[in-house]
């Protein structure tokens, strides 16, 4: 009778109950056969015997869900050259849909012996995985490699993969957010086309001349939620938490005044659209809306490019979203980590780092439109940005120069609920019910609460 | 002979039913149990559960949105569950007049009961948009300036209702139909002959002999509703606020999005209460007013 409730209940043990059985089946397989292997090529050349310790044959267990729903045959490509590449290296892999996969990431995490060595892992969760101690520490293994430059990495995507100054896995692509505009509403107004060093305040000025409501076009248009938000407070220079990472800021004025921002171009100003309009408020719209040539700035995200290429019935290009007092981008960020008890470690980074940077992989990655690579190597990416439209297609990546991260604070492992607290509060302010300063206030003592 | 004595008889049994019984045991058991014994843990899915006492059934009482949460699934059950079956009850006595195409209706009726609630849902964004939809247009014919159903903490919940109320009243009717085709011609006629008038005849015909399938009606909606998620998960994400957040979707979140996964469990458990002591009322009540035809 009350099998609803119970299915969530039970989908969630059977799903510790399952992995946990089947994960110790296929470890044992593995430790089995990798002991078999080894044994055999004792057998076959006792003669040879301690000749290259790096030839011996190791295999790693790699989970990740990127993969699933299209580009399972790309990534076998790319594990399929690893293993030629470096043929001591098996990678014993499997590709897990989203929904499931940090339930199942979370389980054998927890389980301990069944991990996987390697497994993608978001900013977000890696954060939460770094601070219970879940994953280990590859600050030395990344320094004593001498064919690995950091510098060959964007810093700030690189850098986000530390915890507690130590290096603690490693970004490999990404998805971000840009302000895409149409040039032909640009156009027809007479108007320059929003470069690099716009600011808030150049962007109204050109979305008041372009927003025409007895054509229904506006002018801008940009979400508001917690993401968009963090990333725009940071324009305005604020954070959530303050420079000691611990006390909470997101009441401060420049925090306010962001948020207020936000709402004004809807109800002040009046060049974007209200937020319970359909642009806002039915699936899908805002893009959609941009592609009938409705919108003429439009704040969205790099996997729009391929949709607007087939669908965009305007001349579009991107271009750095304006800040007020500094540029500031937000991300989606797809790394790779090592679990702590892995006792592959230089196998592992070896797979780690070759997801990351090595060419075939990222021009895989180019041709297959599958995200973006986080390579500060203009030789190698030059593929990439060619790749057009849009023209522009350099900002793509440009935007990880002023990437701020979410505000995960001193509590990863609560940003769900830091995400719901401070998501409602903004919601009551975009729709009117509480002034910016009231919901930040409120935001503020309620994100004190998580800290206890 | 097989079956011959008890014991192989017995043996027979259990291996046909063996199949069925490792999965209910494996899949809803030992589940049940073990949720039992997570709801007095911190587990969080990624470190080991330390045991918290009744911590977390004290939180389900006094966390602010676990209140939350159980007052608006009340909201929800309070305003859909009458209204199903009324709506139910006049749809299956319309169904039942004879006249042409009444199997097409009945289809017509029946069909938003098949469809999925992601699908129902999509649809009934569209329909409560202030700007594009078809409500807030027709009101304005009317002169009355409709709200942004979803987006405001007042009209989202019963937006929410009626949305369900279209899906589900189809099914209410059908099993109410059903019901009604099975009172005998015999009652009315016996009953227009003593000069009963049709608001009689409903009265004392009708619904005393529909009332065993008015009792499975209200049992099984006020369980579905207290157990309300789907519709409200995908038309308003629990907002605007969180003034739609019901129970489900607490349990959902606490224990998939933040972790909180013996929160979850208490939560879980105290929803299974809830529903067990309605439900046990409600057999109680049922003997006062059920009237089942005896033979």
């Amino acid at each position: 009778m009350v099998k609803r409730i119970f299915a969530l209940i039970l989908a969630l043990l059977m799903v510790t109950a399952l992995f946990v059985g089947c994960g110790s089946d296929k470890n044992e397989k593995a430790t089995n056969d990798s002991e078999k292997v080894v044994e055999e090529n004792k057998s076959d050349t006792p003669d040879t015997q301690p000749k290259e310790k790096e030839a011996e044959p190791v295999t790693i267990k790699f989970i990740q869900n990127s993969a699933n729903g299209g580009r399972e045959d790309v990534l076998k490509s790319m594990i399929d050259n690893f293993q030629t590449k470096y043929s001591n290296i098996t990678v014993d892999y499997e590709i897990i849909p989203w929904n499931d996969y940090y339930t199942k990431l979370n389980t054998v995490l927890s389980a301990g012996a069944e991990a996987p060595d390697v497994f993608e892992v978001g900013y977000e969760n890696f954060a939460q995985y770094a601070s219970k101690g879940l994953l280990k520490d590859i600050t030395d293994i990344v320094a004593s490699d001498s064919e690995f430059k950091t510098e060959n990495m964007k810093k700030l995507a690189f850098d986000a993969y530390k915890f507690d100054g130590k290096q603690m896995g490693i970004c490999t692509d990404f998805t971000g957010c840009i302000m895409y505009y149409n040039k032909d509403l640009f156009d027809s107004k007479g108007l320059e086309y929003p470069n690099e060093n716009w600011t808030w305040e150049d962007e109204l000025e050109a979305a008041k001349k372009l927003t025409d409501e007895s054509k229904g076009i506006w002018g801008t248009v940009s979400p508001l939620q917690v993401y968009e938000f963090y990333k725009t407070i940071a324009q305005n220079g604020g954070s959530v938490w303050g420079t000691d990472g611990k006390t909470v800021t997101v009441n401060s004025k420049e925090c306010v005044e962001a948020l207020q921002w936000m709402i004004d171009k809807s109800y002040k100003y009046k060049v974007q659209p209200p937020f319970t309009s359909d642009i806002y408020t039915q699936p899908d719209a805002d893009w959609r809306a941009f592609e009938e040539g409705k919108i003429a700035m439009l704040r969205n995200g790099t996997w729009q490019f391929g949709e607007f290429e087939k669908n965009a019935k305007c001349n579009w290009d991107i271009v750095l979203e304006p800040g007020n007092t500094q540029k500031a981008h937000h991300f989606f960020s797809n790394g790779l980590a090592m679990y702590k008890n892995s006792e592959k470690g230089n196998a592992a980074w070896t797979f780690m780092k070759y997801m990351a940077i090595d060419p075939f992989v990222v021009n895989t990655r180019i041709e297959e439109n599958w995200n973006i690579p986080v390579l500060n190597d203009d030789n190698v990416m030059s593929a990439y940005y060619k790749k057009t439209p849009p023209e522009s297609k350099k900002v793509a990546t440009d935007l990880l120069d002023s990437l701020v991260l979410p505000p995960l604070g001193p509590i990863p492992e609560k940003w769900a609920e830091l995400q719901q607290v401070l998501g409602e509060e903004l919601e009551k302010a975009k729709y009117g019910k509480v002034t910016a300063q009231e919901a930040l206030d409120a935001a503020k003592e309620k994100i004190e609460k998580l800290l206890q | 002979m097989v079956g011959e004595s008890r014991l192989s008889k017995g043996l027979v049994i259990l291996t046909f039913l063996l199949p069925s019984l490792i999965g209910l045991i494996l899949f809803n058991i030992i589940p049940i149990i073990s949720s039992a014994f997570m709801s007095f843990t911190d587990w969080d899915m990624l470190t080991n559960p330390k045991f918290v006492g009744f911590q977390n059934y004290y939180n389900v009482f006094f966390n602010e949105n676990s209140i939350k949460s159980i007052v608006n699934t009340l909201k929800y059950v309070v305003g859909f569950t009458p209204l199903v079956i009324c709506f139910g009850l006049m749809l299956a006595i319309l169904l039942n007049i004879k006249i042409t195409g009444l199997d097409v209706y009945r289809v017509i009726f029946f069909m938003p009961v098949v469809i999925s609630w992601v699908v129902v849902s999509l649809i009934w964004i569209w329909l409560y948009s202030p700007d594009s939809g078809i409500i807030n247009y027709l009101l304005s014919l009317i002169g009355i300036n409709g709200p942004a159903w979803l987006q405001n903490e007042h009209t989202a919940m019963p937006a929410v209702i009626i949305a369900s109320l279209w899906k589900d009243v189809g099914f209410a009717a059908v099993i109410l139909l059903s019901g009604l085709q099975n009172i005998p011609d015999e009652y009315y006629e016996s009953a227009e002959i003593d000069g009963a008038n049709s608001i009689k005849k409903l009265f004392y015909i009708t619904l005393p002999c529909l009332t065993p399938i008015l009792f499975f009606l209200i049992v099984t909606s006020l369980i579905t509703s207290f157990q309300v998620f789907d519709q409200v998960f995908i038309m308003t994400k629990g907002g605007p606020f969180g003034s739609t957040r019901t129970i489900v979707q607490e349990i959902y979140e606490n224990a998939f999005q933040m972790g909180k996964v013996g929160f979850a469990c208490a939560q879980a458990w105290l929803l299974v209460v809830i529903i067990l002591v309605v439900t046990l009322v409600q057999n109680i009540l049922q003997k006062r007013w059920v009237h089942y035809e005896s033979k």
